[in-house]
């Protein structure tokens, strides 16, 4: 045993392969190309099958990760896929795009000597194995129960609850605003990180266990609630995400060649503005290039707009490299493909032609002072460190506030000050009856698998509730 | 898919109406609001504020004109064919009660959208005085429709081939000299609706107008569509589509308008190449 235990750790984890980041940051093709079978058995081999797994405590949706991982270590790849869909339906998005190093990953007791097992690139290969060898048995689904559930908003919390629902054999309907599924997956998340097929493949395989989409229907508008229910609906479930873009309301914001980070990855993904003018939708492209901001948003539209022509990309946080939200990885691919940090560096205003047109953003440099509410260290403006900096293009990605159109048409949903929806984080149960909510409508922004953690948990309380009663 | 029911070119045409099945659509629109239209896969996400609803036949209508690749490829569906995705009703209605004394300024297609709220005034029991332009007769839209829905109508064109010779801002004058108006309601291009706003602050009468930025999701989700109003950035597609004409900030939002003016051309030029001109 001991002897065993030995050789796996001599096994060194396996790197990722990657595009090159000199060719990469020019073209919108995925960055990681993803694990040989040889790799990935290699990895899997590195997992201890730990009796207590630390890593499923740390998954929001409790994936088997020893026992999908022991399948891929016997070359089992069919078995793996099956223990994954148990607990998690979207496990191609999640190998991708889940912040790994915090939450699997980050407890993994192989961790603590060297580095952890690769979970995220093992679950994505076992997904992107079954999804190309076209057998991906559907999982089994329970008699029909004759109860029907909308599920409102088709991003990851809505996919979550809608998949988990259909499985326990109700009729499920979900309703999407725009013209597309998927939600962030595809305004949001680019192409190079989350290629949009896959998201599609997803979206596909809900619809062959059952599953009824409406898009264009922008609930809170076409149809209220209330109505859901009169048209028979037995159960509603509120995953529209946060949805309402934040500025940075200085002097100048109006000018063309200023996007919010909604927009401007609106234009390039769901509207593939990087493909103008075959696509019809226009995108800015910028040569120099200015993105406010420091999470995984920022990241992905300074990724963007270096793959749209720019010469230079700055990302501009008024923090220090400390506070920055982002996942160390996209940190890294950013700094990778050229991406330069001004950091400590706030906007002050934005100067443009007699068109209207971006010119110049002027900044100011920062220090760090006290610690304010959030705990971090407040950053306080440095007198006469004012500087103008040629720019043609600004995203901004500071954050989401929360989107009233469909919370404010339904005054039976309890909103917190910020306009949050308030839902019990044991149920995801809102303060209407046969109403739940889930994702970053109820939380404020945060992650994918975050969102899908909330769907669990609201699923699990839709089927007691059509089951056994509020 | 949204079928095309009827058709009917207008303004020699360069102004195309099209009525459209969307029963869900019909059953909620509301004067004043619009929707979110794209034709086909790579198309793009187009606002138009809806101009009639039928709700007994479960139909919208809309009225554009053909400015660029986006409409010249609306303009060649023909009846049966049909758009990929309609998207509505977005925005606020127009808030319509019994005022008084209402005027409905309209220029070019700004005419289609006010052609619903005019005859909501009306219905709701206003004395309703309709003025309405184009650049001259034949591109003139909607009149009889636009009468029917007036209580007091007037016709004006840019050349005097037709009415009034003029822009609508003369007859607006002559209107308010001679009348005690509750409110203004102009809808047309930029130019007009500002030109409009500020004879109206001179008279310090109430006037709404009707905004048509560039926009991608219509929710509220983007910010494509802001516009200055009070000093405060709005969002057309949530916060409007209709606003106080006194407060608009319409040079900034005309510049907007012009953000992918080169984009535009190119792709319009290309749809041209592929399908002859017009």
């Amino acid at each position: 045993m001991a002897e065993k235990s030995a050789k796996k750790e001599k096994i060194a984890r396996q790197p990722m392969p990657e595009q090159a980041a000199d060719v990469r940051r020019r073209n919108f093709e995925e960055v990681p190309t993803g694990y040989s079978e040889e790799t990935a058995v290699l990895e899997a081999q590195r997992c201890l099958q730990c009796k207590k797994p630390a890593c499923v405590a740390g998954c929001p949706v409790e994936v088997d990760i020893p026992g999908f991982i022991k399948h891929i270590a016997e070359k089992d790849f069919k078995g793996a896929i099956q223990k994954i869909w148990k607990k998690n339906s979207l496990p191609a998005v999640c190998g991708r795009v889940c912040p790994q190093e915090i939450q699997c990953e980050g407890l993994c007791i192989v961790g603590k000597k060297g580095e952890p097992v690769a979970i995220g690139n093992l679950e994505r290969f076992v997904a992107d194995m079954a999804r190309n060898s076209g057998e991906g048995e559907l999982p089994a689904k329970a008699a029909p129960t004759g109860k029907k559930v909308a599920v409102v908003g088709s991003g990851p919390a809505g996919l979550t609850v809608a998949g988990d629902l259909l499985l326990k054999g109700h009729d499920v309907t979900m309703f999407e605003a725009f013209h597309k599924t998927g939600g962030v997956l595809v305004y949001g998340i680019p192409e190079f990180r989350l290629p949009k097929d896959i998201v599609a493949s997803e979206v596909e395989t809900l619809e062959k266990i059952g599953l009824n989409i409406e898009c264009n229907m922008v609930v809170g508008s076409i149809v209220s609630i209330e109505e859901l229910f009169e048209e028979g609906y037995d159960a509603v479930f509120i995953g529209v995400g946060a949805g309402l873009p934040r500025f940075l309301n200085v002097p100048g914001e109006d000018l063309i060649g200023i996007y919010s980070a909604n927009e401007y990855l609106t234009r390039a993904n769901l509207m593939k503005g990087y493909l103008f003018p075959e696509y019809d939708t226009p995108i800015i492209r910028g040569k120099n290039v200015v993105v406010f901001g420091a999470g995984n948003v920022t990241m992905d539209s300074a990724r963007t707009a270096m793959r749209l022509g720019a010469d230079r990309v700055r990302v501009v946080y008024r923090r220090s490299r400390e506070e920055m939200p982002a996942r160390a990885a996209e940190i890294h691919h950013a700094e990778e493909e050229g991406i330069e940090f001004h950091l400590l560096t706030a906007p002050v205003r934005f100067v443009g032609d007699e068109n209207g047109r971006l010119l110049q953003m002027e900044g100011l440099k920062m220090e760090l002072g006290e610690p304010d509410d959030s705990g971090r260290r407040r950053p306080v403006p440095i007198e006469g460190s004012e500087f103008m900096l040629d720019c043609d293009l600004a995203v901004v990605a500071i954050g989401a506030n929360a989107n009233p159109l469909l919370t404010q048409s339904d005054q039976e949903i309890t909103l917190n000050k910020w306009g949050y929806i308030e839902a019990d984080p044991q149920t995801g149960k809102t303060t209407k009856k046969g109403v739940w909510a889930g994702g970053d409508i109820v939380t404020g922004s945060a992650t994918v698998i975050l969102a899908m953690g909330a769907g669990r948990i609201a699923a699990d309380s839709i089927h007691e509730y059509l089951t056994w009663g509020w | 898919m949204f079928k095309i029911v009827k058709r009917e070119e207008m303004a020699q045409g360069t102004v195309i109406m099209n009525e459209i099945e969307a029963p869900r659509i019909a059953a909620k629109a509301r004067p004043g609001q619009f929707v979110i239209i794209k034709a086909n896969e790579t198309g793009e996400r187009i606002p138009l504020t809806i101009s009639d609803i039928d709700v007994g036949n479960g139909t919208i209508t809309i009225i554009y004109m053909v400015v660029g690749k986006s409409t010249a490829l609306f303009k060649t569906l023909p009846v049966g064919d049909a758009f990929q995705d309609v998207i509505g009703p977005l925005g606020k209605p127009t808030h319509i009660e019994k005022l008084g004394n209402v005027v409905c300024v309209g220029g070019g297609t700004g005419v289609a959208v006010l052609f619903p709220i005019t005859r909501g005034f009306k219905n709701a029991g206003n004395k309703v005085i309709s003025i309405i332009g184009a650049r001259n007769k034949d591109l003139l839209i909607l009149e009889d429709k636009m009468k029917s829905a007036s209580t007091e109508f007037h016709v004006c064109t840019d050349d005097g081939s037709y009415g009034n010779k003029g822009f609508v801002t003369e007859v607006l004058k002559d209107v308010l000299d001679n009348n005690k108006i509750d409110l203004v309601v102009a809808i047309g291009p930029v130019p007009m609706m500002k030109f409009v706003s500020k004879i109206t602050k001179t008279y310090n009468v109430k006037t709404l107008v009707s905004l048509n930025p560039i926009m991608i999701d219509g929710t509220g989700m983007c910010g494509g569509c802001r516009v200055i109003v009070e000093g405060k950035t709005q969002f057309a597609c949530v916060d409007g589509p209709e606003f106080d004409g006194h407060q608009v900030d319409f040079d900034g939002l005309m510049k907007r308008l012009r953000a992918y003016e080169e984009d535009e051309k190119m792709a319009y030029e290309e749809h041209c190449k592929v399908f002859g001109d017009k």
